[in-house]
């Protein structure tokens, strides 16, 4: 029995070391950003990243140049800010009021629409992304962040997991509501928004990390550099020219840092977000 | 028409119009002109049949981008599926007493957008030989490398990209689908003296199967429409011999780049079926289709 015992301690500690080590391996690229940002950015491109600590070179000077320095930083920080607010304030109500109508009711070609629902999940954007850039050009949506949110705010996969929340609401509740005399979308704005707040907390993260992460669909959209998001802007540095590199690399590591605060606060939403599609099927 | 609207019968339909729409106006009618599309020479207006996708598949590039999606897909299989599996059942183990620090750090990879995560591996994977992989390589007395010139280096990074950034995402899946398992059936299997390895095989391997079939599915999916991390890899969309030429960059390449809008249409659709192929044959292989009918 004792030996048991040990035996289970030793494969305990052996699991630690291994779970150590997997967290290192993990955190190591995110360490050689945090250290270059103390770095001049031409040792970048001379020395690549590396874990190399040389105290004499390093300096706060590309912290300074990214809050006080001339440069568009801010601008596209804001940008993101703003777009990515917009896009998951815009998303969560529409694809909830939508999964709602999935779950709570009983229609014709409900089951058939579902089907599409699914298929959806399963087709790339970047398929219908071409005859969709050149549409947006027709309807004269170029170069706007309607381009960018609206084909977006019914959103598949949003859809299915606020319907997949919703299904288990009793439907004692719809028709308490219904006798108090409140219409159907009384109902769903009234009585259904607020118990799915766990839900909201969830997606809202998850629309939010792919907002404020996307990129291929911008990069298509948007022409004007005013309009920049924080990711084609950062790409726009990739030119060695000047302070560059500098600034690519302090602003990369500080663009991790709001969604990063976001992830600490809200650590079981993200997780519950993440793994919702995987098990309920 | 006010009391239609507010009535039992028209509401559901409301509510699902904007999905309805959406998928009318940014779904069936883009795959609609697509497929248009990819019959004409937009440049030329003109008509040309079935001719890009005659042109496509003689086309040495477009095959190459097919082989690198394709290879890029088998690889992020093979490393993203199996090793999270084990990783997450390790994690879920009664050995492990707070599993809760470690799936936090590993999930924070999945913060960083492609852009930057991308550009820390370029420099990380740089070719003088003080970047982070040629210092590793010359501890074990290795020269240094020119990590992104060749095809199965860059592969290598490409990898290490991908399961730096979703190897905690997995875990997050598979614990969320061991967790659903009820403890009760390990218990009677350990009574019944069933190893560790046993129960992982007879138990947790079939249970966890819904998983596995998510997890693939979008692999699958992510897989073949990779795009971006080869796009910040390489600074762009052109690597040396095409080495780093995905479907999605050829298409990026003859569309945005080249204007050539319905040579890119056919090459969108042709990524449409072979998506489609792959997860109808792996979702027949997995017995997910029979399990609906029932």
């Amino acid at each position: 029995m004792k030996s048991q015992k040990s035996k289970n301690t030793l494969a305990t500690v052996m699991l630690i070391v291994l779970f150590t080590i997997l967290a290192i391996l993990i955190i190591i690229p995110i360490y050689t950003i945090f250290l270059a940002s103390f770095k001049p950015g031409g040792d970048l491109l001379q020395y690549g990243l590396n874990l190399g600590i040389d105290w004499s070179r390093m300096s706060l000077d590309n912290y300074s140049l990214l809050f006080t320095g001339q440069h568009e930083y801010w601008r596209w920080f804001t940008n993101s800010i703003i777009l990515t607010v917009v896009t998951v304030v815009a998303t969560l109500l529409v694809s909830a009021f939508v999964g709602y109508g999935f779950a709570a009711y009983e229609f014709k070609g409900k089951n058939a629409l579902f089907v599409v629902v699914l298929l959806i999940l399963s087709i790339p954007l970047e398929v219908v992304m071409l005859p969709l850039y050149k549409q947006m050009t027709s309807w004269g949506l170029m170069d706007s962040y309607m381009a960018i949110v609206l084909p977006f705010v019914a959103h598949a996969s949003t859809i299915f997991f606020f319907r997949q929340y919703l299904l288990g609401l009793p439907k004692s509740l719809l028709e308490a509501g219904r006798i108090d005399g409140a219409t159907e979308y009384g109902i769903f704005f009234r009585l259904i928004i607020p118990i799915m707040k766990p839900a909201f907390a969830a997606m809202a993260i998850l629309n939010g990390m792919n907002a404020w992460n996307n990129y291929l669909w911008p990069l298509l959209v948007i022409r004007s550099s005013d309009k920049y998001t924080l990711t084609l802007g950062l790409n726009t540095l990739i030119n060695p020219y000047g302070d560059n590199y500098s600034l690519l690399i302090v602003g990369s590591f500080f663009s991790i840092i709001p969604i990063f605060i976001l992830f600490v606060c809200f650590q079981q939403y993200f997780i519950e977000g993440m793994t919702a599609g995987a098990v309920k099927e | 028409m006010k009391k239609l609207f507010y009535s039992q019968k028209l509401a559901p339909y409301v509510f699902v119009l904007p999905f309805a729409l959406t998928v009318v106006i940014f779904w069936l009618f883009p795959i609609g002109n697509g497929v248009l599309l990819s019959f004409q020479d937009v440049l030329k207006k003109e008509w040309v049949g079935l001719g890009n996708y005659q042109r496509l598949l003689s086309d040495k590039i477009f095959l190459k981008a097919v082989y690198n999606s394709a290879k890029y897909m088998v690889g992020t299989l093979v490393l993203l599926i199996p090793f999270p599996m084990l990783f997450a059942t390790l994690l879920n183990s009664k050995l492990m007493k707070k599993p809760g620090l470690f799936k936090s750090v590993y999930f924070v990879p999945a913060l960083t957008s492609v852009v930057v995560a991308g550009t820390i591996f370029r420099l990380m994977f740089g070719e003088m030989d003080t970047s982070l992989a040629n210092q590793i390589i010359a501890a074990f007395g290795i020269s240094p490398i020119k990590w992104l010139k060749g095809e199965w280096t860059s592969y290598f990074a490409l990898l290490l990209l991908a399961c730096w950034r979703w190897t905690g995402v997995n875990i997050l899946y598979f614990l969320a689908g061991l967790q659903s398992i009820s403890t009760d059936i390990y218990e009677a299997a350990s009574i019944d003296g069933a190893s560790k390895w046993q129960q992982f095989v007879k138990i947790s391997f079939p249970l966890v199967k819904p998983t596995t079939v998510y997890v693939l599915t979008i692999s699958i999916y992510a897989g073949l429409s990779m795009f971006t991390e080869s796009y910040m890899l390489w600074k762009g969309n052109n690597s040396p011999q095409n080495i780093g030429l995905t479907i999605v960059g050829y298409l990026y390449r003859q569309g945005i780049e080249k204007r050539a809008m319905g040579y890119a249409c056919a090459v969108g659709l042709i990524l449409l079926i072979i998506v489609m192929a792959v997860n109808l044959v792996q979702l027949k292989a997995t017995g997910t289709f029979d399990k609906e009918e029932r």
